[in-house]
């Protein structure tokens, strides 16, 4: 994990690793440290880096939530709207898939290459689903006269939602991307690549359940 | 090139350079301290409260800027290369903790004296007997309004209905609200006058884009900003005729959106308003 | 071996020109492109900023292109390009992204950077927001004129709001959204080398300075630049989709009302400081981190206060995001919450002191060797006191009423930005471009190039404070708005004639790049004899950096001057056995 890298330095930070103590051998960073061969050191580069990409996507979402915050305290334009129903069918199929992709990638560990598969491609259909269930969503407000510039409120629904699909539509190329290369055994970054897959999953989960309740109870 | 033992050039670089920061310190004191280019004086207590403030500060940075400039420049010619050997140091903890110390209670207690006068201008609610001025800034002139002898001032059309669209300017006084009945508009381009040793306070707002209402011997400026009333007061003593600039990029005709500030005694803002309203 | 994208540390060197030369993932390529890119963005900027010191000098010069001489629009158009373009495509790419690419890895003992393929991906999407950025210049409408920091609403409402404010408005939000992305990408895989690909031995506390500038850089970008990116979206769609996130209601423009209702444009200004505090910061730590580097190389003395370096570095990236309200005391903000922000912000100056102390401290004892590179260093000492001490005025919102918006930032900005900055990148340029082309720059050259620049710069500069003082407003065009201008403009005069001789100066810099390239002095390996690990590489340097093999690290980065050696340095990659005694 990536924490552990950082652990590891303050450890070393703290022991006084600075300029003069010349303690030679194995510092920080050290190529072979850590469990396993290079491919540990591999699998630790990517999550640092998936972990520090979600960093940057939160500071995106934070700046729009804020910016939804302070938009509805400003103005006194603001009509609140009840979110369409649907929303609560979807975030159920993106809990679900969250599940189902987190099963795919433990099985893809104990090696069962065709039960992880099939979970994967579950979670694939389930992500689309709700990518549909989205769009079903905006259809429903769009009946009730309700546009991208109809309302503050109904702005930041569209810019909300939409943001997120188009994380999540990365996910799903994610997902896919994976998925037609796992046949491939001699791929060495198979396990990594579904990690960080599954990683960037949750996260969606996650954030989405935030902007759920941010816009129902938001409002 | 490359590093060579004892460089030869050296000692008439370091010289050089040395005296270059030196000239150029001396210099910017000097013009600091003749007050070559400076502002003009202020017209308000407030404007004489900020002066004193910026003075401190800057006799505290001129000193920091003439330490740490003499500091570079003397170390520099001190230990050009002249073949000796460098101390082999990695720091002096105590010294670190001291300077930071200095520093803190230097900076920040200068901060935090400084909010006395912001207090003073913007936080202090204007006194209630003030006169009342609404400026509002527009694309790329200035325009005002007084409350009138009631001293209060009516509703726009806008504000008076804020359910309505409008497709024709809505930036007229509401005909209907009472208290706008004696409000005097002075219309893009107007001169704004105020009575010395009055309070004032200025409402200050804007029909399109963002302004900066800026008075140099007053020392304020605030940014007009649409949708928003920002109130600025001021008690000017001296009078005379003040230019306003503005002083937030508003478009291309941003340098030109300038009028000035009267500061006229009783008798003559009389008369000023007067001749203003019989147009 | 394999040539995949990812955390590999070895793969092989690609064939074709293509592939090594255009879409290279090689990092040191990366690099050059960056710099490349960012060396024909600083002249481009330059050029403007000449033609806006013509026309703020001498405004009836009959300049060509110009047929009825620079226009107020046209001014404005210049200006904001310039700042853009300064800000964005020459101090965001060329210390960070330029030498960072380059160095970093070599720096740490990397074959490559993290994620090589995303590496390519941020240097092309940088070039292709900086060719949307350029197309503004020639839309119909013209150039953007909203200033670098393109205030709403005048930015969000559309053509009506007057010249430049269509189709140029509109491609500049669209390059910045663009370049926000390339950022992000870069800012991913400077953190993840940084902390996962280090060699043997190498402790974060062991790294260089540079590494560690480019570090803490990367994390300030990573968290500012999503935030800018929401930004751009939200004035996106209100210039194209009538929303209204920043447009108030009843606003009328040429007499026409505009249809929006209830947006805030002081929400704008929260988004773009947030992001834009954070920003000046990034420009300022990789040149902070390189004159750390070539002060104690060229002292031939350990840095002052390593651990104290690193931890002022990481309390100005920290403050640096809880400061953004000082550009906005006239704002019309809360004046409460700008006592806050007033306090924070002068707090700022504790770790940038903390910086000069050990940078004068390091000088002290020393045994300076005046190269070109440690003069250009010096000069950024020197620039960024002068530079910062006036953002303590501008930081007491109560002096701030007064010089906010005047000449008196410009010249604030200028010389601790424009130049201190700029400083930071031709140290870093004298230094390194040995270890970059293999050859050395014409030393003669390059110091006629510092006294011009150094001279140059206070001279265009310094006297902008008392134009400031004077209360002569920022973003004008002429003086003839107020009778007070009138009388400044002599000094606009000695300014625009010291950018003349400075930015011709500047030719000097680009002919020794170039000549140098193919005809300087053949570098040695380790020509300043310095520490750190790129000097233990050939140049050119090797497609894989170290040739397969992993070094090794032994000790601190600026071991200079060590008792009871006879050198006067001890890199980090000598083993303790082969150190010679004396
Ligand atoms: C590289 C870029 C950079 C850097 C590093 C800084 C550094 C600082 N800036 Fe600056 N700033 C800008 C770039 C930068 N700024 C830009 C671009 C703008 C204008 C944007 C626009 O509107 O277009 C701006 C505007 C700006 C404003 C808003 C002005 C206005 O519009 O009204 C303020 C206000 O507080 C400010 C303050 C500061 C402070 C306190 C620092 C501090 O970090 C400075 C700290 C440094 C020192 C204090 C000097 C060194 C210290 C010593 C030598 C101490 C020695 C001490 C002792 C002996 C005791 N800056
Ligand atoms: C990096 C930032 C940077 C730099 C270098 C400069 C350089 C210069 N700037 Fe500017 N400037 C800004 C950032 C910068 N500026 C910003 C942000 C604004 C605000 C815009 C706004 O209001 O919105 C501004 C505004 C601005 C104004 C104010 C306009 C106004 O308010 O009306 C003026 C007026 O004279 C001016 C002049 C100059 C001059 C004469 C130079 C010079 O050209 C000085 C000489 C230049 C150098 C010495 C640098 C040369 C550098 C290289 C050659 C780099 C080499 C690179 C590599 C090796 C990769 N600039
Ligand atoms: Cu109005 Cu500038
Ligand atoms: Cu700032």
């Amino acid at each position: 994990m990536p924490g552990t890298v950082v652990t590891d330095d303050l450890e070393l930070l703290n022991a006084g690793g600075g300029p003069p103590a010349d303690r030679g051998g194995a510092g920080g960073g050290d190529w072979h440290r850590g469990p396993g061969p290079a491919s540990e050191r591999e699998r630790r580069t990517y999550l640092t880096g998936i972990s520090v990409a979600l960093a940057a996507i939160l500071m995106f979402f934070m700046a729009l939530a804020s910016s939804y915050i302070v938009r509805r305290g400003t103005g006194t334009d603001w009509q609140p709207f009840d979110v369409p129903r649907i929303l609560w069918l979807n975030t159920a199929v993106l809990v679900a898939s969250s599940i189902t992709v987190e099963i795919a990638r433990r099985k893809l560990a104990q090696a069962g290459v065709t039960e992880f598969r099939n979970w994967w491609a579950i979670t694939t259909a389930l992500g689309t689903l709700f990518v549909g269930g989205q769009f079903v969503a905006w259809r429903v407000l769009a009946d009730q006269g309700l546009f991208l510039a109809t309302n503050p409120s109904s702005s930041f629904f569209y810019l909300l939602t939409a943001s997120h699909g188009v994380h999540l539509l990365m996910g799903i190329v994610a997902l896919l991307y994976v998925a037609l290369r796992a046949g491939q055994s001699t791929w060495r970054r198979r396990a990594i690549a579904a990690e960080c897959t599954a990683i960037y999953w949750h996260f969606l989960d996650g954030l989405w359940i935030f902007l759920l309740f941010l816009l129902s109870f938001g409002k | 090139m490359g590093l060579k033992r004892g460089n030869s050039g050296s000692t008439a670089t370091a010289a050089i350079l040395a005296l270059f920061i030196f000239v150029l310190t001396v210099a910017t004191v000097y013009i600091f301290v003749k007050k070559i280019w400076w502002f003009p004086p202020a017209i308000n207590d407030i404007g004489h409260e900020i002066d004193r403030q910026f003075m401190r500060t800057l006799y505290i940075t001129g000193l920091v800027f003439v330490a740490a400039q003499f500091g570079l420049a003397w170390a520099m010619f001190r230990y050009r290369s002249r073949g000796q050997r460098a101390t082999y140091s990695h720091g002096n903890n105590t010294m670190e903790i001291l300077w930071t110390l200095a520093t803190a209670v230097m900076f920040v207690g200068l901060g935090i004296y400084s909010q006395k006068v912001w207090a003073e201008v913007r936080i202090r609610p204007a006194p209630a007997d003030a006169m009342r001025i609404e400026v509002i800034g527009l694309q790329f002139k200035w325009s005002f309004r007084l409350p009138g002898p009631d001293g209060k001032f009516g509703k726009y059309k806008f504000e008076a209905h804020p359910e309505q669209e409008f497709t024709r300017d809505p930036w007229v006084v509401e005909p209907d609200d009472p208290d706008g009945k004696d409000d005097i508009v002075l219309g893009p381009g107007s001169v704004i006058a105020v009575v010395v040793d009055r309070p004032v306070e200025l409402l200050i707002r804007s029909k399109d884009v963002t302004h900066s209402f800026f008075v140099r011997e007053l020392r304020l400026k605030q940014d007009a900003v649409p949708g928003m009333t920002v109130p600025l007061h001021f008690t000017a003593t001296v009078p005379g005729e003040y230019q306003v600039v503005c002083a937030e990029l508003c478009g291309q005709g941003h340098h030109l959106m300038g009028t000035f500030l009267k500061v006229l005694s009783q008798e003559d803002y009389d008369k000023w308003l007067k001749d203003m309203t019989a147009e | 071996m394999t040539t995949e994208a990812g955390a590999v540390h070895v793969h092989e060197a690609p064939h074709g020109f293509i592939r090594k030369y255009i879409f290279s993932l090689d990092h040191k390529v990366i690099g050059k492109q960056y710099i490349f890119l960012a060396l024909f963005s600083a002249f481009v900027g330059m050029f403007l900023s000449l033609l806006m010191r013509l026309r703020l000098a001498w405004p009836g010069m009959h300049i060509p292109f110009f047929p009825d001489g620079i226009l107020p629009e046209q001014y404005l158009a210049l200006m904001t390009m310039h700042g853009t373009i300064m800000v964005f495509m020459v101090l965001t790419t060329a210390p960070q992204s330029g030498f960072g690419n380059f160095f970093l890895p070599i720096q740490i003992g990397a074959a490559d950077m993290a994620f090589p393929v995303l590496n390519m991906l941020s240097f092309w999407t940088t070039f292709l927001s900086l060719t949307v950025l350029l197309a503004a210049f020639f839309v119909t409408g013209g150039a953007p004129l909203g200033g670098w920091t393109v205030y709403t609403p005048l930015s969000a409402i559309g053509a009506t709001a007057g010249p430049g404010q269509g189709t140029g408005m509109t491609l500049w939000v669209v390059a910045i959204a663009i370049f926000s992305g390339a950022s992000l990408m870069g800012a991913i895989n400077f953190i993840a080398t940084t902390l996962d690909l280090r060699t043997r031995g190498l402790s974060l506390m062991r790294l260089p300075l540079t590494a560690w500038s480019w570090f803490i850089t990367a994390v300030i970008s990573l968290l500012a630049f999503g935030v800018l990116l929401a930004a751009g979206i939200l004035l996106l769609l209100d210039r194209t989709a009538g929303t209204s996130f920043f447009i108030p209601g009843n606003l009328v423009l040429t007499e026409k009302v505009i249809p929006h209702k209830g947006g805030s444009p002081i929400l704008w200004q929260h988004l773009f400081w947030f992001f834009g505090h954070p920003e000046v910061y990034i420009a300022i730590l990789p040149g902070m981190g390189v004159t750390s580097h070539v002060i104690s190389t060229f002292s031939r003395k350990p840095i002052f206060g390593y651990r104290a370096m690193v931890f002022a570095l990481a309390g100005i990236a920290f403050l640096g995001f809880v400061v953004w309200g000082h550009h906005m005391f006239v704002s019309g903000m809360s004046p409460y919450v700008a006592i806050a922000f007033s306090i924070l912000t002068m707090s700022i100056g504790v770790p940038s002191a903390i910086k000069t102390f050990n940078w004068i401290g390091t000088l002290w004892n020393a045994d300076i060797k005046f190269t070109t590179p440690m003069l250009f260093a010096l000069g950024f000492v020197s620039l960024f006191v002068t530079g910062g001490l006036s953002g303590l005025f501008l930081a007491q919102p109560s002096i701030d009423l007064y010089l906010t918006d005047t000449y008196f930032v410009v010249a604030h900005f200028h010389l601790i930005m424009g130049v201190a900055a700029i400083f930071g990148i031709f140290t870093a340029t004298y230094f390194w471009f040995p270890k970059m082309f293999g050859r050395m720059l014409h030393d003669g050259m390059g110091k006629v190039h510092f006294w011009f620049s150094f001279i140059g710069v206070y001279a265009i500069f310094m006297p902008m404070h008392f134009l400031g003082l004077a209360g002569h407003p920022r973003r004008y065009v002429g003086t003839e708005g107020a009778a007070y201008l009138g009388g400044l403009e002599p000094i606009h005069v000695f300014v625009s004639v010291a950018a003349v001789v400075t930015i011709t100066a500047q030719l000097i810099f680009l002919f020794n790049f170039f000549w140098s390239m193919w005809k300087g002095k053949k570098a040695d390996i380790n020509p300043w004899h310095a520490t750190t690990l790129e000097w233990s590489v050939p140049a050119p340097v090797p497609h894989d950096n170290f040739g397969g093999h992993e070094p090794r690290i032994y000790r601190g980065p600026y071991e200079f001057s060590v008792p009871g050696m006879t050198e006067d340095y001890l890199p980090q990659y000598v083993p303790a056995e082969k150190e010679v005694k004396g």
